[in-house]
């Protein structure tokens, strides 16, 4: 009987254990599932990837902006934070670098998250303290910075829509594709200027834009269709012109050896 | 019988007069039009050109050899000078917009200075190194608050003549974005005193080795193409179908296949006619919020090359657009990428569905290569790269350079700063190659104004 009274203790005891451990983790600000179930591969976008790099900023392997997007920064972050820890370096968030990553860093979901909708950028966000500096980040829960294919901004890619859907609203999306491929072979060819801009206001070069519908707003069919067309997506078969048979007033355009027929347009070389 | 008369000529006239008015009218708007389009196009040439500048400025700051260098540097006072008549060009007589000009001046001078002097017995000093480091971030600014000023003009359809005309009447307190955004670039530069577009390393022109116009395989009959193009799609619901032939001008012969569904989707795909080969496949529809991660579909990607058939593949990039991912696969053989065999595949993020695939250049360039062994070791081929880069990744490949050959090249990913950059460094004699700075993502405008 003499174990009784010890047992009671040991009860106590850890009873109180219990409670410090349960009330310590209602304390903890994060909870250690805080990400997703996705492996994160360099190029995603979104809210993991803005608790990746703000976790990686914490014990200082992301030195760059949290601004949502997996881009070079990030992945050398992640890759150096993954030899580091042991484990293979192939630049993958999944789950065991997932749960080394919480175990070695703190995040403050909705400090950081504030903070962004206050239209902060962080320089940094680590132990010493919590700066943020006063710049202009972002707002509201829009995306910050989205992917753009290398070579290209966002207003080239807007300029291109315009020109795409001056000139072949009503066409195939195939056709509209099309349209943004001649301009991308054109910026290749030796015999034509080499920007967007200059290709597209060439005088003469095309209808659109002589008449002044190049202005019109573009949808997002035809932003759809320059980015398909940036991307590698070329249906025309490397031509250089297009034209409208119904409408075409040049005899030189018919000599053009002809590609093929999209819709309304015959692309040629 | 004279009032008739006289009523029938006057009427006349005024037809006439009023005919000639419209095709007054109708000139004078041509006119407008075209002058227009020509600021625009200045205009847009130029933040294109400050994009490039900075880019290339930043190529320079990798660099290491002077073969390389000095090509590079004349590369940036080319831009710079064609970024100068650009602004030239504007009707910004009457904004001071000097000191724009002047730092576009002193890059211009600097990278001149340098690219003709012999680097090899003169390499740049330590000084020199933080000036062309200090161009590169003034650049940035630059370019920053131009991009801010085109979104604004390509956003709210601005133009340029109503600058022109708000200047010259010098009406004070004129709201007119345009000239806002001029000023603040001018503020940005007061504190100062060629392009590829490939989206794979290399060059993007064609190899003279084309293996389609060589491709001997028999030929297929429409309809058998027609089978083949749904099972390679696999759209579902197809209610019509149309087939048209390539025409004379194409270096092959081909099929196009244009097919509807019920929905509303539309896909294309071109097959040749010798075998049949899919060259490419667009399916466009409305796609949904992402349900699948990028992984996921990067693994229904792989999956659909897998099921086709397109062997000896490696990922080689994956960017999320929206709801879409695109993936860029190259070629790899003992272990060596082969980046001239690149297929790219488009999956839809909502339901992880393939709509998007372009196998022409796998298809005109795959084959197996004779792979000789490099010449130099990678530690030998390593230190023709400057020291100030971090390398974080090496590896060999074979690229198109610019004389349009295929070479085999040590393939270096290293960090300078924040920025990332590749130095492919000929694995025969260590000719850089190519030196590009690979771009970070853009920060959305939109939110930024």
């Amino acid at each position: 009987m003499r174990i009784r009274p010890k047992m009671k203790r040991t009860a106590v005891t850890i009873a109180f254990v219990i409670s410090l451990v349960t009330g310590s983790l209602s304390i903890m600000p994060e909870p250690s599932h805080a990400f997703s179930g996705q492996v994160i591969q360099k190029g995603a976008s979104g809210d993991d990837v803005i608790e990746l790099q703000a976790r990686l900023q914490y014990i200082g392997y992301y030195k760059g902006k949290i601004d949502g997007v997996y881009g070079w920064g990030t992945y050398w972050a992640v890759r150096n934070f993954q030899e580091a820890f042991g484990l293979p370096i192939d630049g993958l968030v999944g789950a065991t670098t997932k749960n080394k990553l919480v175990k070695a860093s703190k995040y403050d979901k909705s400090y950081v998250k504030s903070q962004i909708e206050k239209g902060r950028s962080f320089t940094h966000y680590g132990k010493q303290s919590k700066q943020a500096k006063n710049k202009a980040g972002s707002s509201g829960n829009k995306p910050m910075a989205t992917s753009v294919p290398p070579g290209f901004s966002q207003n080239d890619i807007q300029l291109m829509a315009n020109a795409v859907h001056g000139e072949a609203r009503g066409e195939p999306y195939e056709g509209q594709v099309a349209v943004a491929a001649v301009i991308l072979n054109r910026m290749q060819s030796q015999s034509f200027p080499n920007t967007v801009s200059g290709v597209i206001f060439e005088p003469r070069a095309f209808t659109a834009v002589a008449d002044g519908q190049i202005w019109l707003t573009p949808n997002e069919t035809s932003k759809r269709a320059v980015l398909d067309a940036i991307n590698g997506w070329d249906p025309t078969g490397d031509a250089l012109y297009y034209f409208n048979p119904d409408t075409a007033t040049s005899a030189w355009i018919w000599t053009r050896p002809q590609i093929k027929k999209i819709g309304k347009h015959i692309f040629c070389n | 019988m004279l009032r008739i008369l006289t009523i029938v000529v006057l009427s006349l006239a005024a037809v006439g007069t009023g005919f000639w008015g419209y095709q007054e009218h109708k000139e004078k708007n041509a006119i407008l039009i075209n002058a227009e389009n020509s600021y625009q196009r200045a205009f847009h040439d130029l933040t294109f050109g400050i994009d490039r500048i900075h880019d290339q400025i930043g190529a320079t700051l990798a660099m290491n050899t002077r073969k390389s260098l000095s090509p590079a540097l004349a590369d940036v006072w080319r831009l710079t000078s064609e970024a100068h008549s650009d602004v030239g060009q504007l009707p910004l007589t009457l904004l001071p917009f000097n000191k724009t000009e002047e730092f576009l001046g002193s890059i211009g001078d600097f990278s001149y200075k340098a690219a003709v002097r012999d680097l090899e017995k003169e390499p740049l000093t330590n000084e020199e190194y933080a000036h062309l480091k200090n161009l590169h971030e003034q650049s940035a600014d630059i370019q920053n608050e131009l991009r801010k000023v085109q979104h604004m003009v390509l956003k709210n359809n601005l133009r340029w003549m109503d600058v022109e005309l708000a200047l010259a009447t010098e009406k004070e307190g004129t709201d007119n974005t345009i000239i806002d955004g001029f000023k603040t670039v001018e503020k940005k530069s007061q504190g100062y005193s060629e392009t590829n577009v490939s989206t794979l390393p290399g060059d993007m022109n064609k190899l003279d080795d084309n293996h389609l116009k060589k491709n001997k395989a028999a030929p297929i009959s429409q309809k058998e193409a027609v089978e083949k193009a749904k099972e390679y799609v696999q759209m579902k619901q197809v209610n019509d179908i149309k087939v048209t032939k390539s025409g004379k001008g194409s270096d092959f012969s081909f099929y196009s296949i244009h097919m509807t569904n019920k929905d509303g989707g539309e896909a294309s795909i071109d097959m040749t006619r010798r075998g049949g080969y899919p060259l490419w496949y667009i399916i466009n529809r409305e796609v949904g919020k992402p349900a699948l991660s990028l992984n996921d579909a990067n693994n229904k990607a792989v999956e659909f090359l897998n099921r086709n058939k397109m062997k000896d593949l490696v990922l080689y990039d994956s960017t999320q657009y929206d709801n879409v991912g695109v993936f860029t696969f190259v070629g790899e053989q003992d272990g060596i990428r082969i980046y001239p065999d690149a297929v790219k595949v488009k999956v839809a993020l909502d339901n992880g569905q393939v709509v998007g695939v372009a196998a022409n250049e796998y298809l005109e360039n795959h084959h197996e290569r004779k792979l000789e062994k490099p010449a130099l070791t990678e530690s030998e081929a390593e230190k023709f790269i400057n020291s100030k880069v971090e390398i974080q990744e090496e590896r060999l490949a074979v690229i198109k350079n610019d004389l349009n050959k295929e070479v085999l090249c040590y393939e270096f990913l290293g960090t300078l700063g924040e920025d990332t950059y590749r130095i492919l460094i000929n694995a025969k004699d260590g000719t850089e190659e190519q030196v590009e700075k690979l771009r970070r993502a853009e920060p959305v405008y939109d939110n930024l104004l």
